[in-house]
């Protein structure tokens, strides 16, 4: 597959209206910033016959029109694509200078919020407070939004709470959980299906389609959690309701 | 203008051609399973091919339409009446006020689309009214939802459209499949089984994928992936064996080897089939793929035009 030079990613189509731009190949945070310095570039030329744009950990979709970027002698559009963003990436896209917005997530760990801390627990040999000292005794950085709307994967879970995901997934996980699922955590911003291992449950509401902007997290902010109890839980849940 | 939902059908949603723009922030694109039914349903009553229209699954729903207006119903073939008189699908018809549409069952196919002059309205949300079951954004039909339509002064004439080059359930028809980026770390057996056999649909199969029942499938090694975004015809290989193709309501991201792509000029008829039906890939490169794409794309917007301009 063609090397975009300027930028050193890979190209990679996906289908015939998408291409993948693959950055690297692992989950850390330098692969992650160049696929939203990228992102944001692609935005800020407002590219043509661009129809949406996914970033993930290590590579970014662009999923485009393909009639728009049909070439004159029947060069394949995504060949002419990727030629065009040749150019666009002359100049490497700027990571982005700043720490990123901070934002607070409030969790109330353990009991019905996290029925799995004790496993979580278990598996790392901590008792249950250790867990949630190291849980919020770090900032997490937003690699990207996926598997379902607003929902956040985090970098930077502390190495010796990683769990393997469970093997049985849960068929309904509540809203606002927060999880643990091998090396990454997130939080369930609406009840679904999933495997991560629950240990706590935020009261705030993570997406909301009627808000202005609908995620509460967005690509490339930090987060913090904060450990509250159930009475704070029950407040604040009733303040955002 | 509204129409009543009578009897909702067994899987009736509203779809436009989908949620796009805001997939970085994990939502999904939805949109119609049948894309093709669904823009040329639009076409026949002079809508914007966006426009919202029923997508209907299997067993149709029976809805009473409260003013004039004209619809349009292609896809599968239901067996439809209105008012009682049999209608076959891929025809643009008019229908007086009390009118009730029953819309039968598939004969054969999965999905039947239905068109309303001027569009079903209801409050898009993140810019479209399409339907996503699993982000809770609409839900399906109800008996007793009213949907409102826009009254319509579209010319009366009933035509109808040869369907022949835009619906095929036809089983021993092959999918066309590109190689997925993961497509290398199969095992050998595997790259063989996954174009040389047959897989039939499985019975956990919906608007999200399509769980193909076959030949259980293995990596050379076990890979650890990232999530990495995925796209509607993306054939995912997890854990058990056992490939998923995602279908529209599929969500972004997912962290299962990407093993092929079913041809976007393919989609269509994979997404008439339906569980328990049959199906076998034969490959496509890329190149190729997105010509037919392109052609079809050209073909389309012909019909669309030479549609647009038998309407005044």
């Amino acid at each position: 597959m063609p090397t975009l030079a300027a930028s050193g990613c890979q190209i990679e189509p996906l289908g015939e209206d998408i291409l993948l731009l693959r950055f690297g190949a692992g989950i850390d945070r330098d692969t992650n910033a160049r696929v939203h310095a990228a992102a944001e570039l692609l935005r800020r030329v407002e590219m043509p016959g661009l129809i949406d744009l996914i970033p993930a950990y290590a590579t970014l979709a662009l999923h485009y029109d393909a009639p728009f970027w049909a070439g004159r002698d029947g060069e394949p559009p995504w060949r002419h694509l990727a030629g065009t963003l040749e150019a666009v990436f002359a100049t490497p896209p700027r990571l982005a200078a700043d720490e990123g917005r901070l934002v607070e997530i409030p969790v109330c760990y353990g009991g019905e919020s996290g029925p799995d801390l004790a496993a979580v627990a278990a598996h790392a040999a901590l008792d249950a407070d250790s867990v949630i000292a190291r849980h919020v005794g770090r900032d997490y950085r937003v690699a990207m939004l996926g598997f379902a709307a607003g929902f956040p994967y985090l970098l930077g879970l502390d190495p010796g709470l990683q769990m393997p995901r469970r093997a049985q997934p849960r068929l309904r996980v509540p809203a606002g959980s927060v999880a643990i699922g091998g090396a990454q955590t997130g939080i369930y911003p609406a009840q679904l299906p999933g495997g991560w291992h629950l240990i706590g449950r935020t009261p705030l509401r993570l997406f909301d389609p009627a808000r202005a902007q609908p995620s509460l997290l967005l690509p490339g902010d930090r987060v913090r959690f904060r450990a509250i109890e159930a009475d704070e839980f029950t407040l604040l849940a009733a303040a955002t309701a | 203008m509204s129409l009543t939902v009578l009897k909702p059908g067994f899987l009736t949603t509203l779809q436009d051609r989908g949620r796009y723009g805001y997939a970085a922030l994990g939502v999904g694109h939805a949109g119609p399973m049948d894309g093709v039914a669904h823009r040329l349903a639009n076409a026949l009553v002079g809508n914007d091919e966006d426009a919202a229209a029923l997508e209907i699954t299997v067993l149709g729903p029976r809805l009473r339409f409260d003013a004039d207006t004209v619809i349009a119903l292609t896809g599968a073939p239901f067996d439809a009446c209105l008012d009682g008189v049999p209608v076959a699908p891929w025809q643009r018809l008019p229908v007086t006020a009390g009118a009730v549409l029953d819309c039968g069952r598939a004969r054969c196919g999965q999905r039947l689309s239905l068109a309303v002059a001027g569009g079903l309205r209801c409050k898009p949300l993140l810019g479209s009214r399409a339907t996503d079951l699993n982000a809770g954004f609409g839900a399906p039909l109800q008996q007793g939802d009213s949907l409102l339509f826009v009254a319509s002064s579209a010319p009366r004439a009933r035509w109808s459209l040869d369907p022949r080059p835009w619906f095929d359930v036809d089983p021993s028809q092959p999918l066309r499949l590109i190689r997925g980026h993961h497509f290398g770390a199969l095992d050998g057996p595997s790259r063989a089984a996954l174009y040389g056999t047959r897989f039939r649909i499985g019975a956990a199969s919906n608007r999200v994928g399509y769980r193909l029942d076959g030949a259980r499938l293995a990596l050379e090694r076990p890979l650890e992936l990232a999530s990495e975004p995925c796209a509607f015809g993306t054939v995912q290989l997890p854990t058990g064996g056992q490939p998923i193709v995602l279908m529209a309501e599929h969500p972004v991201t997912g962290g299962y080897p990407r093993i092929g792509q079913v041809a976007a000029i393919d989609l269509p008829r994979l997404a008439q089939r339906g569980p328990g039906d049959p199906l076998h890939f034969v490959e496509i490169d890329l190149d190729e793929a997105q010509n037919r794409y392109l052609e079809r794309e050209r073909e389309l917007s012909r019909l669309q035009q030479a549609i647009a301009a038998r309407l005044p």
